[in-house]
């Protein structure tokens, strides 16, 4: 009964929260006020059902929570598919090899010679899980929060126009170009934020990409300006250039390619030297330092490397679309990237796959809702973290079982 | 050295300066004491000046114009975006308050997001025209060249509620509570201060400030849309990081030297790159003072 009360409490409040922008409408071309009183009972509704299931939710989680704690030793703790697939070593070969041959396969199967449409789709979905994966060694693994590191991608894109514009340089020669000068940019945005910590760090890595996506659009003669450059070759391949479906195809490989090299090379880091390092960064800078960590190398290796793969994968982008413009390079794309690292569970390298490719994949086949699915993607980020604050897969380094109880709220939202 | 152009450019810059200074300081609070990006307050500061229109169009088109049409809408507008502030932390932050650090920042992200989406859909994504409601002052037709009536308003409204703010924080029971939260939220626990509470209460101080900037740019700059909350929630946040975070007198500073280094920059050098000029200082300033202008450079114990 107190649920039922609250929630229509909480339907009330919602009523008068959203009235002067629901209801009213200004129309300053004809000078009338339209009232749109209908929206008010749908508000009222749709808020009281939702708090009557949030609270049910809440208290779920407290309950489990409890639980958790009274009992610090949880024989059989359940976890999602994804978490037991990233903890068992022989079940994770097995699922690999399934997702390598559905991905080798995936072209042929969805595709005719007239509609390519699902391969350019997925080509761009891989993008994004290689520039996620990039982010991940510098958030994830490292720490550092980054919210600028769109601009490493644009610097990747524009180099490959450029020098395939002006020097008539071909894609395969541009590739590691593309990376090697994002990640020089990387170092040298690197040593002056240093000495940052935390959200000082955001906010410069923040302003570095609004500079980057303003001198691009403003500075016409190098960059084209807001219109940006167009004709940008394809990939070619030994020397010929494919058409149509075959080209998307070959696109296609050369990304998936560049996937898995990706995360073959940023396992192998992460259990490195310098990848230890890192981790060691995130979880306590002090203490890393005094166990004799060099923090300045640690620190510019992760952005290099960060910044590296996003060039890499900027002339992947600018030859796949063949046109790029400043708006490609967005806040908001930064945003993208950094949400597909802590929804996947920072660190995770299956955890940002399978967030990439939802986050990048189902507005694409959300057309239909064009207009609420950026509404719907909000929602579902701030939805997510509060239920599940440590991403889809939870990377956290094996701990004594006395710690257990602290991380038990973490377990499994979907089961039961 | 044209001395007129630099004085013009000067009162603009202050003028844009104590606005982003009015949105800086609900960041700064909110960092001050639960140490969160809040990215949703630009958006906070958007819907502030849209309800105001809203309020301002249904009085113009029954006939009311001038200030007090402008201070109704003011008023209207306050009440509501406090509301939406502190339901905005109830929903999107309370539920975090033990989370991992990054975790409140993609939620706040997410609400920034859902809020513009939400006015965008349920208003316009176009541009609306703000009502003139400042009329012209007669006192003001001599230094109108450098300073218009809505700027004085805009320089009179923010003296007071910075003054406002300083009672508030210095000298009331909450402000007091505000203070012992921010140096140490478990002592102020300890001690009885209820903790959620004071959290609420800075989120609707904050939000009001951002809705009194939203009120004033719509009507100086005479139109609104519902995505001036980004570069308007940034910009801000960049002035209380240059004053030093968590700072309330570092986020007037910082906010009035961001106004005034962009007017000059835009003025001098290329209108193209104001927004450049805003970030270039901040990455100066940090690299040269990590903690901003006037915060503490705290030594880490271990």
């Amino acid at each position: 009964m107190t649920h039922f009360k609250k929630s229509l409490g909480i339907g009330l409040w919602f009523m008068f929260l959203t009235f002067p922008l629901m209801v009213v409408r200004v129309n300053t071309i004809d000078n009338v006020i339209e009232w749109r009183w209908s929206n008010v009972v749908w508000v009222g509704a749709c808020a009281a059902a939702i708090a009557w299931l949030w609270q049910f939710s809440i208290e779920r989680r407290a309950a489990r929570h409890a639980a958790a704690l009274a009992d610090p030793h949880p024989q059989a703790k359940r976890h999602t598919l994804a978490q037991r697939l990233s903890d068992d070593p022989a079940l994770t070969r097995r699922a690999l090899i399934v997702a390598g041959l559905l991905a080798v396969v995936f072209p042929w199967v969805t595709s005719t010679t007239q509609n390519f449409y699902h391969i350019n789709v997925m080509v761009s979905a891989l993008i994004f899980v290689v520039l996620g994966l990039g982010l991940n060694i510098t958030v994830g693994l490292a720490g550092l929060l980054d919210l600028g590191y769109i601009a490493f991608f644009a610097v990747g894109a524009y180099t490959y126009a450029l020098l395939g514009q002006h020097l008539a340089l071909g894609f395969w020669i541009c590739l590691p170009l593309g990376g090697l000068v994002s990640m020089l940019f990387g170092l040298v945005l690197g040593f002056p934020i240093l000495r940052l910590r935390g959200d000082y760090l955001a906010i410069v890595t923040l302003g570095f990409g609004s500079i980057t996506k303003i001198i691009l659009e403003n500075w016409d003669t190098a960059f084209g300006g807001a219109a940006g450059i167009a004709g940008i070759a394809r990939p070619e391949f030994f020397g010929m250039t494919l058409e149509g479906r075959m080209q998307s195809v070959y696109t296609y490989y050369i990304v998936l390619a560049l996937v898995a090299a990706t995360i073959f090379i940023v396992t192998r880091l992460k259990n490195s030297r310098i990848g230890r390092a890192w981790m060691a960064l995130r979880e306590d800078e002090i203490a890393c330092e005094a166990m004799g960590v060099d923090m300045a190398r640690t620190k510019l290796s992760a952005y290099a490397l960060g910044a590296f793969w996003a060039g890499l994968v900027g002339v992947v982008f600018a030859a796949h679309n063949t046109f790029i413009n400043p708006d490609s390079f967005t806040f908001m794309d930064s945003a993208m990237v950094l949400a597909m690292v802590v929804l996947g569970g920072m660190g995770s390298i299956l955890g940002v796959i399978i967030a990439a490719l939802t986050l990048k994949l189902l507005p694409e086949y959300l057309r239909a809702f064009a207009e609420y699915r950026m509404l719907v993607f909000g929602a579902v980020m701030v939805l997510m973290m509060i239920f599940r604050p440590q991403g889809l897969i939870n990377d956290m380094r094996r701990k004594y079982e006395l710690d257990t109880a602290d991380d038990a709220d973490g377990g499994d939202d979907n089961g039961k | 050295m044209d001395y007129q152009y630099l004085l013009e450019l000067f009162c603009g810059g202050v003028v844009k300066g104590s606005l982003y200074a009015l949105i800086a300081l609900g960041y700064t609070m909110v960092y001050g004491i639960i140490q969160l990006i809040n990215f949703a307050h630009g958006e906070i500061y958007m819907i502030g000046a849209f309800v105001a229109f809203i309020v301002a169009g249904i009085l113009t088109f029954s006939g009311y114009s001038g200030l007090s049409v402008l201070l109704l809408a003011a008023i209207v507008s306050v009440l509501y975006v406090a509301a939406y502030g502190f339901t905005l932390e109830k929903i999107a932050y309370r539920p975090l308050r033990h989370a991992p650090r990054l975790s409140p920042l993609i939620s706040a992200i997410g609400a920034s997001i859902f809020l513009t989406n939400y006015v965008q859909l349920v208003q316009t994504p176009d541009f609306l025209p703000f009502p003139e409601l400042i009329p012209e002052f007669e006192f003001m037709a001599d230094i109108s060249s450098l300073l218009s009536s809505a700027d004085l308003v805009i320089l009179v409204v923010t003296a007071l509620t910075m003054i406002a703010l300083t009672v508030l924080i210095k000298f009331t029971r909450i402000g007091k509570a505000m203070r012992a939260t921010q140096q140490d939220m478990i002592m102020a626990r300890l001690v009885g201060i209820n903790v959620d509470r004071v959290i609420s209460w800075t989120f609707i101080i904050g939000s009001i400030l951002a809705a009194i900037a939203g009120v004033l740019i719509g009507s100086r700059s005479g139109q609104i849309n519902a995505a001036i909350g980004f570069m308007a929630g940034i910009k801000a946040f960049t002035a209380a990081v240059l004053g030093g975070i968590g700072n309330i007198p570092g986020a007037v500073l910082g906010g009035l030297l961001l106004g005034i280094a962009e007017t000059f920059g835009a003025g001098y050098i290329s209108s193209a790159y104001e927004d450049v000029f805003a970030f270039a200082l901040l990455v100066i300033v940090l690299t040269l003072r990590p903690a901003g202008l006037l915060g503490k450079a705290t030594k880490q114990k271990v």
